[in-house]
């Protein structure tokens, strides 16, 4: 790459403390400078930022891309390419494909599809256990050999807590987070959303929280028992960002997830059987949601992340109760966060950038991601924070449009996203 | 006239809890004035000449899909029965696939019962034909609360001020949502008695008033509607026996016989004696168990007469052939 100069923007980096305006130089693939009043190199290619604000690229830790078995979807180029027009420069994929990512050869597979995809970087997870059963560990040293930064077996619980804590033993041998799908499915009972008032008039089987909050208080124990990195994913219960704020107080290593989706809207959404609003953890109550944001805002839930969860259309048209779960994110997550966290004034606009970016790139340990500093990667988002647009399903680069977004007004929007200095999504409106 | 401007019912008949009261009582109104025709010698009215009707069985059913089929049939309606077995549905064909071949086959009204909440909503969304729910999953039934809401109304009277209780399996029944949605709307007061493992979460907030023990439902109660409790509930966990939910839950006569009013008792049907409701009771002179079914018939016509533009001024003269 010749480098890149990216002039005047604001430049906000939570990394190292900095807000303000600033130049960034990128050379070789790295960041090369931070300051004020950077001469181009000879050959740079200058981009005047002014106006915009410059962020270390963001980093959404959860996202299914559905490939290999389910590339209807998504596929992992879609996907990458779905997360660069997001401001996304790092997705890590959840390993419930089909098949499941449990051995070397898929993690492999995985990663060199991200580098061919000219998108955001695309790391790959394995399974905890051999096909998501819940009986035997996959070998966590060839996966991570492999590429894979974590662990998890989303979509699934880890239903035995015995099996549980030998993962958690055993990730201590590698330092490896392990990220869990915290339900019990006993009590979730094949629901299909929120246990409450809408459950019971539309007649459909609740998930209660309780379901969730069981699991991670069990989880939270055992993270606390091994001293291993538990990250608990998509957090929607209240009782469950105030364990993990108590288990946090503790000194227990865990990190957590909240979605867009769980901090902006409530079980309300189900209304009419829109499937859309259909995804696993379902979509709570008022004080569900309130408790979210209020733990995105506190650093309980320190890492937003989408649960990109792309559908094929024929799939979400069917009754509710057939419908799979979970809706399309990286397209619409800045906007939201944005929207809902920044502009009601719950968050400020460095806090939104340490939750979609430096958080989750340290929750994942993803070495030089989520930081301006000299040496990081040069992964950079440019956004302009005074956009405002309405959200276009048939605008995305995703190949799904599961969204209940659709037709919502939102503010704020990246305008360019580079990665590795390398411009791998340019906005109509970029500077 | 008592209904000098009624309100339309509009396209379909999803539930109860879309409609006012107001389109309530012109359903009851109207379906009193179709009582008479499965009197008479010869069944048959033309109130429904030239309307095709599917009635589109995903789930099994007897007594709906038959009161159904009559109250077409004395309307004098063209109908076909479609159910999921030996049909394009048991080769795995879509539900929105079957919305868009009904439509394409011109069709006035679809009558749906199906396994998952919503499917009535969910077919009514995507076709121009009336759409009539007959049961759809654990959400509505809306011509049993209708049906009911007659039966009760012909014994007692205005509904207003009148205290109902549903019995039993709540949590799984359409019966019971739609019941609580039509009574409450008609000025009732409902209540629902069962084991708390068999009440929806929150169910207070629909407005009804829960009680723990039949006894003290029964105590409240002018009447009782006890809904069928589905046998395989004893599998799922819900509760411990059939004997045990007899002998806390069961309208037993002796439970009934306590009573300090004269209570009416109903049952969607098909019951199971001994069960939730005794044998006593429901042959007893408290029950209008059979005069449901037979009210059952009269509301489905009044509906589909509705549905089809009809008005209840005009059901009068509709059955002799001289409304159009």
């Amino acid at each position: 790459m010749r480098p890149v100069l990216i002039r005047g923007g604001r430049v906000v980096d939570p990394s190292q403390r900095l807000d303000a305006v600033a130049d960034v130089l990128l050379a070789d693939g790295r960041v090369a400078r931070v300051g004020q009043g950077i001469e181009a190199p000879e050959g740079a290619e200058t981009i005047d930022a002014a106006g915009f604000v410059v962020t270390p690229g963001l980093v959404d830790v959860h996202v299914h891309l559905r490939e290999p078995g389910q590339e209807h979807k998504e596929t992992i180029r879609t996907g990458a390419r779905a997360a660069a027009a997001g401001g996304f420069t790092t997705v890590v994929a959840m390993p419930n494909t089909d098949p499941p990512v449990d051995d070397p050869a898929t993690v492999g597979f995985i990663l060199a599809e991200g580098l061919r995809a000219g998108g955001a970087r695309v790391f790959p997870t394995g399974c905890i256990t051999m096909r998501q059963a819940g009986e035997q560990l996959t070998e966590f040293g060839e996966l991570i050999h492999a590429g894979a930064v974590a662990v998890t077996d989303d979509g699934k619980p880890v239903v035995s807590g015995g099996m549980l804590r030998m993962a958690l033993e055993y990730a201590l041998t590698f330092d490896l987070p392990v990220a869990v799908h915290e339900e019990d499915p006993t009590l979730a009972r094949r629901g299909t959303m929120n246990e409450g008032i809408v459950a019971s008039r539309l007649g459909l089987t609740g998930i209660p929280n309780a379901a969730e909050d069981v699991m991670i208080a069990r989880d939270l124990v055992l993270a606390e028992l091994t001293g291993a990195r538990l990250h608990v994913q998509h957090v929607s219960t209240r009782l469950g960002v105030q364990l993990i704020r108590e288990a946090k107080a503790r000194g227990v290593r865990v990190t957590a997830e909240a979605t867009p989706h769980h901090f902006t809207l409530t079980d309300a959404a189900v209304e009419l059987y829109r499937t859309d609003a259909k995804m696993n953890p379902p979509l709570r109550s008022e004080a569900d949601r309130d408790a979210v944001r209020e733990g995105v805002r506190d650093g309980t839930l320190d890492v937003i992340a989408t649960d990109h969860a792309p559908h094929h259309y024929d799939e979400k048209e069917q009754a509710f109760e057939d419908a799979p779960f979970g809706i399309v994110g990286l397209e619409t997550a800045l906007g939201l966060a944005y929207t809902e966290l920044v502009a009601t004034g719950i968050i400020d606009f460095p806090t939104l950038v340490h939750r979609m970016s430096v958080a989750p790139a340290r929750a994942m340990k993803l070495d030089g991601m989520g930081s301006l500093a000299e040496g990081s990667l040069a992964d950079v988002t440019i956004m302009d924070p005074r956009a405002e647009w309405t959200v276009d399903p048939a605008q995305f680069l995703s190949m799904s449009r599961n969204t209940p977004f659709g037709g919502r007004a939102l503010r704020c929007r990246a305008v360019r996203t580079l990665v590795g200095g390398n411009t791998v999504w340019q906005g109509s409106t970029a500077g | 006239m008592p209904h000098a401007v009624t309100p339309s019912l509009g396209k379909d008949l999803l539930g109860l809890e879309g409609l006012t009261a107001g389109q309530i009582t012109a359903i009851l109104d109207t379906a009193e004035a179709f009582k008479e025709i499965s009197e008479r010698p010869v069944k048959k009215v033309p109130v429904l000449r030239n309307k095709t009707i599917v009635n589109a069985f995903f789930e099994n059913s007897t007594r709906t899909r038959i009161s159904f089929e009559f109250a077409e049939k004395r309307l004098a309606a063209d109908t076909v029965n479609i159910s999921s077995t030996g049909s394009s549905v048991a080769k795995g064909e879509t539900l929105v696939d079957t919305a868009r071949n009904l439509e394409a086959m011109r069709i006035d009204m679809v009558v749906i019962r199906h396994g998952a909440s919503g499917s009535a909503q969910f077919l009514a969304d995507r076709i121009a034909s009336s759409v009539i729910n007959a049961g759809d999953g654990k959400h509505e039934h809306p011509t049993q609360g209708l049906l009911d809401l007659l039966t009760i109304r012909d014994h007692r009277g205005p509904l207003e001020g009148l205290k109902v209780c549903i019995c039993g399996d709540v949590l799984h029944s359409r019966v019971a949502r739609s019941n609580i949605h039509g009574l409450r709307k008609l000025g009732a007061q409902v209540g629902v008695c069962g084991p708390a493992t068999l009440l929806p979460a929150q169910v207070g907030e629909m407005g009804v008033t829960v009680f723990r023990r039949i006894e003290e439902a029964i105590e409240w109660a002018d009447v009782l509607n006890v809904l069928r409790l589905q046998l395989e509930r004893m599998t799922g966990g819900f509760i411990p026996s059939l004997r045990e939910y007899n002998r806390v839950f069961g309208v037993t006569r002796a439970r009934v016989e306590a009573a300090p009013r004269d209570l009416l008792i109903l049952h969607p049907g098909p019951m199971n004696r001994g069960v939730e409701i005794d044998s006593d009771v429901a042959d007893g002179p408290h029950s209008v168990i059979l005069q449901q079914v037979t009210n059952g018939v009269a509301v489905r016509m009044a509906v589909l007469y509705l549905l089809a533009g009809g008005q209840p001024e005009q059901a009068e003269a509709a059955k002799t052939g001289g409304g159009e």
